[in-house]
């Protein structure tokens, strides 16, 4: 693994005609923030909701509403800023920042732009290929999100949805640190599994629940930074990879080909792979912000912010080490049992149940067995058939060498099926494992006497063998012999 | 401080108010008038002072979060131009 | 008998608790006057079946014994208000036929009371205005007319003032027993004072903005219009109260305001803030003025000679403030939600905001639209809309040190009386004319004080003229007190 310091730290390049250009981007993500109802209303947020069912007249800007602020979105922003390490903001303000749109409703959004509730911090992130770099966090600040307008139901018409309207969304904008396509991938992917675990936002990009403006510029290494575009809600972690590659190759052609990069808004099409210019956002640029005269400004004490410190869940860059440190776990299993927080949750849970020191035989089980069952099944963690207690009882069983391993397949497989405790299913499938020397020891009486020819080949030196009577004895005893004690007594019965 | 004509236009088009070309000069000279008399704060000296933020001291009180507002579609809608099955429906849009 | 239209409030609750005449009567008496006096214009909307079910039951009410602060009480209630499944216009056309399916909090404290609601009152549009010129539904024409040289009565239509124009004209006609009435910069006080009547704007924060008509979100607040001081301060009483609807609410107890009234003012010192002495001020103006002090100090009260060194100051940050506030309130009027909606043909989304705004608005709304556009466009925001927020803060300041020395303040409402229709709107004459007007009021408005104004006089010409009374934060009971003690001094009887 290597360190690289912030800044101008990748060694990726665009190779143009006129040589290699390296890449500069901040992402500008915006998350969700996870509560019931808006950030100044009382309208439910959940998604998938008839149109305009959870709009309150508020969030539909009738004459004379007025917002009123969610305490849990603070909260939230708060509880953000403290596991990114950032400096807490206790007097912060609402702004309005003015511009005239179809899903706006208010004709302006109340955001925060003079004083942010969260200032400066950093996040960890480490790309596939194992390169570590520290991105820096410029700013959190909380704000409504725009409605949804349906542009494909109607040949000369737009429809406008406003059930997302005044949904709270936690803008976290990043400072130019990242240099590459992969960087900006593992930015956004780091973030989304810190957000998830400290519970203030789903991560749920599909649905829309974390959006990135994708802003990128161009220059020759050592340059001062050239002119940026912002490619707007880019809503997986690939499209933002590619959205970065290829506007950043688009700004290299362009320079290259004589042209200038202007400073404007652009569109990701997933489809074609491109961006293109946003036209319905050419003339928005003089936003005429001001501070929101409905509100007050937002303070809060020491005690708040300790409040919301001592609610965070221990974190995935603390949790990975001591899976490593304290539990044994090797560096690869920690990793991907921390890398989502339900894993995590679910590995803590069969760990509650077995004790520690089956710690590791819990990990390499999970990691193997029970993710091949889930993605055979093709469903998460969260909907396993099995529960962590079932998952516990059965590793004890494998433990206590009352099944073994194998058996242990059978038993999953079966818990799948049924859904039955693991011990009721080997007690009525007969699958406990035998150590009964006399029984075993029949068993090789037998075998020894039905080849008398590969005792002899054996006994002259041909040891390969002992392997061929090791399969017999099992198949035998039906796989359920303790391979232990069927080792000892062979070697004695052979000697 | 006097407006000219092409500041009134770019005004006139960030308050989305259309304004007939022959309404320009005049309006040039009407906000030119009042900004002109504005000026006058200029002349306040208000080194140290902050911007009033609460005009009567107060602060600000946070809503518990819960589902209290919304499933109310046909109240939204009842005074919309035009709603067309549960949206409002304006002219077509081009991102 | 006097007619039912002409006692007060205070007299209408005696009278109904008397079984003297039941609230139907009262009401339909009022209804009649509304209808006999149409040509003033003071209504947008006219609710006589809503008026005659709420007074069927006030009477109920009244036979039980379960009578409130308000119950038949006839008021009007000024068209900014949103009032639920009546039109709300803030006398503008691109809010015509607008339904609201909600009620303004204040409005609401009213309706809870018992007060009966007559209609919706014309007003300037979204109450932008001193004159109330620039209503879409027409001008409220003041009921009082001036007096020739000779004594005849002169046939020039006066303005009944503004932003509350038709609040101030249906109460000073009779028509309504009392109004709502909203303050931004003046807008209760000057039309108060130009019809002859008395209208308090309370402390910022004490009445709930929550379904009232944004303006200027820092600088509205609503407040009652009536014939006494003792019946607005009755009104002032239902209208206030903390609404957790409502950021900028105060979450403080109110008291019973009429109960408080007291016009005794020994111990009070009562502040002159010599910088409101204009040179070329009206002689009748600063007379009264002179006259109102002695007044106070026959009631007790001691004069003390203040300064408040930014108040020159106070009108152009007004009309920096207020106008960037509404060109952003003023936004979600936008043809898309509710209200008018203009697309030229084969018009995009930009297009049909420009030709509903264009034509929704008018000229008066989007000049301040325009105005505020530009103040906080970019590169002038600082030197604008901070600096005015700065000068805000000192004017402010200048009244906490003024209360170091005083109690209170009085001051004339308005410059003048009240003029004809024309005489200050012509932009091409004096684009500030009309906003000199509210030279008296607005320093109180940016600072969120209590205040009121309390018929005093009348001019050469027989026109009345009107005493302001600033307060400290929250002291509205000691503005009611000198403004009782003034009316009876005053001894106000003229009538339209
Ligand atoms: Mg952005
Ligand atoms: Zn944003």
């Amino acid at each position: 693994m290597t360190y690289i310091d912030n800044g101008s730290h990748s060694s990726f390049r665009i190779k143009g005609a006129t040589g290699d250009w390296e890449i500069v981007v901040g992402l500008e993500v915006h998350a969700q923030v996870t509560a019931q109802s808006k950030l100044f209303s009382g309208a439910a947020t959940a998604f998938g909701a008839q149109p305009n069912s959870q709009v309150s007249l508020v969030d539909a800007a009738m004459p004379g509403m007025l917002p009123v602020v969610n305490g849990e979105c603070i909260r939230q922003a708060v509880r953000t800023g403290l596991a990114l390490g950032a400096q807490i903001h206790k007097w912060s303000r609402f702004d309005r920042k003015n511009y005239f749109y179809a899903d706006l409703p208010q004709g302006y959004q109340i955001s925060q732009l003079y004083h942010p509730i969260v200032g400066e911090g950093t996040l960890e992130v480490e790309t596939d290929d194992g390169i570590r770099s520290t991105v820096g966090i410029e700013r959190i600040h909380l704000e409504q999100d725009a409605g949804k307008s349906v542009h494909d139901l109607h040949p000369t018409q737009s429809f406008v949805d406003l059930n997302r309207s005044g949904c709270a969304l936690m803008e976290i904008v990043s400072k130019p640190d990242i240099r590459s396509p992969a960087e900006a991938g593992a930015y956004v992917a780091a973030l989304r599994q810190l957000l998830r675990y400290v519970g203030s936002c789903d991560g749920n990009m599909d649905e829309g629940s974390m959006r990135a403006d994708v802003n990128v510029s161009v220059r020759k290494p050592g340059d001062g930074f050239g002119t940026r575009t912002e490619t707007k809600n880019v809503n997986s972690v690939r499209f933002i990879m590619q959205a970065v590659e290829v506007e950043a190759k688009r700004q290299v052609e362009l320079i290259e080909t004589g042209g200038t990069v202007v400073q404007e808004t652009r569109l990701f099409d997933p489809n074609s792979g491109t961006t293109r210019s946003m036209r319905s956002k050419e003339d928005a640029h003089d936003y005429r912000y001001f501070p929101d005269p409905d509100l007050l400004p937002v303070e809060f004490d020491d005690a708040f912010v300790a409040e919301c410190r001592a609610s965070l869940p221990e974190l995935p860059v603390a949790k990975r080490a001591r899976y490593i440190e304290t539990l044994g776990i090797s560096a690869y299993n920690a990793g991907v049992l921390t890398a989502d927080v339900e894993t995590a949750r679910y590995f803590e849970a069969v760990l509650a149940d077995t004790g520690p020191a089956l710690a590791t035989a819990a990990a390499n089980w999970l990691t193997s067995e029970l993710f091949g069952v889930l993605k055979k099944l093709g469903v998460g963690i969260e909907a396993s058939p099995v529960d962590p207690a079932r998952a516990a009882a059965l590793l004890g069983l494998i433990a206590s060498g009352k099944i073994s391993n194998s058996i242990g397949k059978q038993v999953l497989e079966a818990m799948v099926e049924t859904g039955d405790e693991p011990a009721a299913i080997v007690a009525a499938r007969g699958l406990e494992q035998v150590s009964d020397t006399g029984a075993i020891d029949a068993a090789i009486a037998a075998i020894i006497a039905a080849n008398a020819d590969k005792v002899d080949q054996y006994r002259a030196g041909k040891e390969a063998l002992f392997g061929f009577f090791v399969g017999q004895t099992m198949k035998a005893m039906a796989g359920k012999a303790n391979p232990g004690v069927v080792n000892e007594r062979l070697k004695a019965a052979l000697a | 401080m006097s407006v000219d004509d092409a500041t009134v236009r770019k005004i006139a088009r960030l308050a989305r108010i259309g304004i007939a070309e022959a309404q320009v000069p005049a309006l040039a000279g009407e906000l030119s008038a009042i900004l002109g008399w504005i000026e006058q704060l200029g002349e306040v000296d208000t080194t140290g002072i902050a911007p009033m933020t609460a005009v009567i001291p107060n602060h600000l009180a946070w809503r518990v979060d819960a589902i209290t507002d919304g499933d109310k579609q046909a109240a939204v809608l009842a005074n919309a131009p035009d709603a067309t099955s549960g949206f409002f429906a304006v002219p077509k849009v081009i991102e | 008998m006097m007619s039912l239209t002409d006692l007060t409030i205070a007299g209408m609750k005696a009278g109904l608790a008397n079984r003297d005449f039941t609230a139907v009567e009262l009401t339909e008496a009022h209804l009649a006057a509304m209808a006999a006096a149409r040509h003033l214009n003071a209504f947008i909307t006219e609710t006589p079946e809503i008026a005659r079910a709420q007074a069927a039951a006030a009477d109920a009410a009244l036979a039980k014994g379960e009578a409130k602060a308000l119950t038949g009480i006839p008021l009007g209630i000024k068209d900014l208000f949103c009032t639920k499944g009546v039109q709300t216009t803030a006398a503008s056309k691109i809010l015509e036929g607008f339904i609201p399916p909600y009620e303004s909090t204040v409005s609401g404290n009213l309706f809870a009371d018992g007060a009966v609601m007559l209609g919706k009152l014309n007003l300037d549009e979204f109450a932008m205005g001193s004159s109330n010129e620039t209503s879409a539904y027409g001008k409220v024409i003041s009921p009082w007319k001036a007096k020739n040289p000779d004594g005849t009565r002169s046939n020039r239509e006066l303005v009944p003032g503004g932003s509350s124009g038709g609040s101030a004209a249906a109460v000073s006609a009779r028509l309504v027993a009392g109004a709502t009435g909203t303050d931004t910069g003046g807008s209760i006080r000057q039309p108060a004072a130009f019809v002859g009547i008395a209208g308090i704007k309370p402390t910022y924060g004490r009445c709930s903005r929550w379904g009232v008509v944004a303006f200027a979100s820092s600088l509205d607040q609503a407040g009652p219009m009536a014939r006494t001081v003792e019946d607005c301060a009755i009104l002032l009483t239902s209208m206030c109260g903390y609404d957790a609807k409502d950021s900028t609410s105060l979450d403080l107890p109110v008291p019973d305001f009429a109960a408080a009234l007291n016009a005794d003012l020994r111990g009070k010192r009562i502040g002159v803030p010599r910088e409101y002495r204009l040179d070329g001020m009206d002689p009748t103006i600063a007379a009264l003025w002179d006259q109102g002090l002695e007044w106070l100090k026959a009631a007790g009260a001691t004069i003390v000679d203040v300064s408040l060194p930014h108040t020159k100051y106070a009108l152009p940050a007004y009309y920096i403030i207020a106008p960037a506030e509404a060109s952003s309130n003023l936004a979600r009027y936008d043809g898309v939600r509710y209200g008018l909606r203009v697309t030229p043909p084969g018009g995009n989304l930009a297009d049909m905001y420009s030709a509903t705004r264009a034509e929704g608005f008018g000229a008066e709304v989007k000049r301040r639209i325009m105005i505020g556009t530009y103040v906080l466009s970019a590169g002038f925001y600082d030197a604008y809309y901070t600096q005015a927020q700065k000068v805000r803060a000192l004017i402010a300041r200048d009244f906490e040190r003024a209360w170091e020395v005083c109690d209170l303040l009085l001051t004339p409402t308005a410059p003048s009386a009240a003029f004809a229709f024309g005489e200050k709107s012509d932009l091409r004459a004096d684009p500030l004319a009309m906003y000199l007007n509210d030279v008296f009021t607005v320093p109180s408005s940016l600072a969120g004080l209590p205040a009121m104004s309390v018929p005093a006089g009348l001019s050469a010409d027989g026109l009345p003229l009107g005493l302001q009374i600033i307060g400290k934060p929250l002291d509205e009971a000691g503005v009611l007190g000198a403004g009782l003690a003034i009316e009876r001094a005053a001894m106000f009887t003229a009538r339209p």
